[in-house]
Parts: structure tokens; C-alpha cells; sequence
């Protein structure tokens, strides 16, 4: 085989350091939005094919010769620094891609369950998950212009939140409001990290 | 989808995605490749000629910058499984190299987090 390594080169570029931030919340609640708002390239999708893993739960009533799903997930991408590196993506909506989920959520640095406060119930699941894996998230309520306002409190009390989990309204079609719902994420995971110490 | 039929990308894939990595879907390399894992190809390697049309695209690409798996099955468009299998394939040819393959167990230490949120900030 002929490949060769030049040892002429210029120095070595230091590996960057990447780190990832979940964005979950029901079907049509903004999470590629979300995801849009900050990230310095358009939402990229990744696909991952499923044949046997989903067969169990999936209704295949109808189509039984299908033999794989495609599941998308989005994501975008911050550079802090050139070599920190920050990824959001995006958690496919539909429950029965948890075990996905897993796989994303190992090694994240926390994550933002985005709220439609029309439909709150979308974000229990994903609520509960993080809870279960002790995974920092903040409530991000995406205040829709045609959806009513309710107080933080409210929405900490209809999803019964532990009381250290931020909840913030936020807007997740403008820039700044995410950096802070983003900004809340990993001030809440270092205090996480730090009582676990 | 309409009732005449799938016409250019509604009809999938001219080349079954997994045909690309000869039906393998996993390598030895990809223990589980984690999606934010960086590939790095050094700038003096020489594609051989026993590689793939997307091998030799992983390397090209990831030689420009550094790239994550996730970006390198958006950029390829592929899905993530079959590029696990090839970027597994460079690893054993020493043809790129991974940075932090697998995600690590415990979260960054505080320092990383407050550069994270002083870059989050300056945006």
C-alpha cells in the first residue's frame, strides 16, 4: 500500500475539542429553529438507517416489505475558539427512537427540552428522560406569537420540575435568546457537576 | 411521494447505502464511533488506489479541516452507520486519524465549561 507521511509539514493542528448540547421537545415545537438561530452554518441532517432495531415497536401494518426507517436528526455547529467546538443537535421527535437517544446523549454536556406551552404534554418524555439519566437541561419555552404567555413558575409546576432546572422563555428564532437559554445550560451542568464532586 | 411514482432523490439511492461498505455495517475501528469524534487526515497523505470513491472523499474532506462524523454524513450524505464502516476502514489504513473516539463518561472539567460560556457569550 503507498501512502506516506511527510514529516516537512507544517505543525501538528491541535485536535479541537468538541462538545455536544441536546435540543429535544415535541414535534413542530422549534428545535431546528432553535438550532438555526446560532449555529454558523445551516442545519445539516444526518440519517441513520434502521432495519431490525426499530422492527419490535414499529407498526408495519400495510407496508410489511419495508425493511428500513430513515431517522434524521439535525444539528449545527458553534465555534468558540478553533479548537472548542460546540454541536447542537436536534433529537428525533418520535418515542420510539429513544434508543437513539442514548448514543447522543452519551458524553453531552446537558441538554434544552424546548416548550410549546399549546402542547406542554409533547415534552414530558423527554423531561423524564434527562431526569432519569441526570443529564442538566433547561426548560426553554418557546413563546410562540400566537400561543399565551404563562409565568415560569406555571410551566415549572405543570411539568413538575425538580426546583434547581431552569426554566426560560425564550424565542427560539432570535440569536441572543438562544445563546442565553444555551448559556443557562452549561452554567446549570457545571453546578450539577460540582455538587456531584 | 406521488401515485406515478419516485422520480431522482424520492426514488433513494441508486447504490444501496450499505453496498459502499460491502455489506459490513460495523468495523472493527468504530467500537462506536461517537457522531462529534473528529477525523483528521494529515496533509501529506497519499489516497492508494484500492480505496472507494467515499473513502477517498472522507479523506479529502477531513483533510481541509478537521471534521465530525456528524458532518462528514451530512457533507457525504450518508447515513451515519456507513460512515462509521469507512472512516473504521482509513483507521486501520493509518489513512486519518479520530480524536476521541468515545464520548468520555465525565463532563468536561470547569474550566472548558466557563471558556464554553464566555464564547457562548462573545457570539
Amino acid at each position: 500500500m503507498v501512502y506516506g507521511h511527510s514529516d516537512r509539514g507544517p505543525a501538528q493542528v491541535v485536535d479541537p475539542v468538541t462538545l455536544k448540547i441536546l435540543v429535544a421537545g415535541g414535534f413542530g415545537a422549534g428545535k431546528t429553529t432553535l438550532v438555526g438561530a446560532v449555529s454558523e452554518i445551516k442545519p445539516l441532517r444526518t440519517e441513520e438507517l434502521l432495519s431490525e432495531a426499530g422492527r419490535p415497536v414499529d407498526d408495519l401494518a400495510g407496508v410489511e416489505n419495508k425493511r428500513t426507517t430513515t431517522v434524521a436528526m439535525d444539528f449545527g455547529r458553534i465555534t468558540l475558539r478553533e479548537d472548542l467546538v460546540l454541536y447542537l443537535f436536534g433529537t428525533p421527535g418520535q418515542d420510539r427512537f429513544w434508543f437513539l437517544w442514548d448514543e447522543l446523549s452519551t458524553g453531552a454536556l446537558g441538554a434544552v427540552v424546548l416548550a410549546d406551552t399549546r402542547r406542554l404534554q409533547d415534552c414530558f418524555a423527554a423531561v423524564d428522560y434527562f431526569e432519569r439519566r441526570g443529564i442538566a437541561f433547561t426548560v426553554a419555552v418557546n413563546c410562540f406569537d400566537r400561543a399565551a404567555r404563562y409565568p415560569e413558575e406555571t410551566v415549572r409546576e405543570a411539568l413538575d420540575l425538580d426546583p434547581q432546572t431552569p426554566v426560560i422563555l425564550c424565542d427560539a428564532r432570535e440569536r441572543e435568546s438562544v445563546k442565553e437559554v444555551l448559556i443557562s445550560v452549561v452554567e446549570h451542568a457545571m453546578m450539577v457537576s460540582a455538587t456531584r464532586r | 411521494m406521488t401515485q406515478d411514482g419516485w422520480f431522482d432523490d424520492a426514488a433513494g439511492p441508486v447504490v444501496r447505502p450499505y453496498a459502499m461498505t460491502r455489506g459490513r455495517t460495523r468495523s472493527a475501528a468504530d467500537g462506536k464511533l461517537d457522531l462529534i469524534a473528529v477525523v483528521v487526515a494529515d496533509r501529506h497523505t497519499v489516497a492508494d488506489q484500492t480505496l472507494s470513491p467515499e473513502h477517498v472523499d472522507i479523506v479529502e474532506l477531513s483533510r481541509e479541516n478537521p471534521l465530525s462524523v456528524a458532518e462528514l454524513s451530512a457533507e457525504l450524505d450518508l447515513p451515519v452507520g456507513v460512515v462509521r464502516v469507512l472512516i473504521g476502514d482509513l483507521l486501520h489504513a493509518a489513512l486519518v486519524r479520530v480524536s476521541r473516539p468515545v464520548p468520555p463518561a465525565e463532563l468536561p472539567d470547569e474550566r472548558i465549561l466557563r471558556e464554553v460560556i464566555n464564547g457562548l457569550r462573545a457570539l
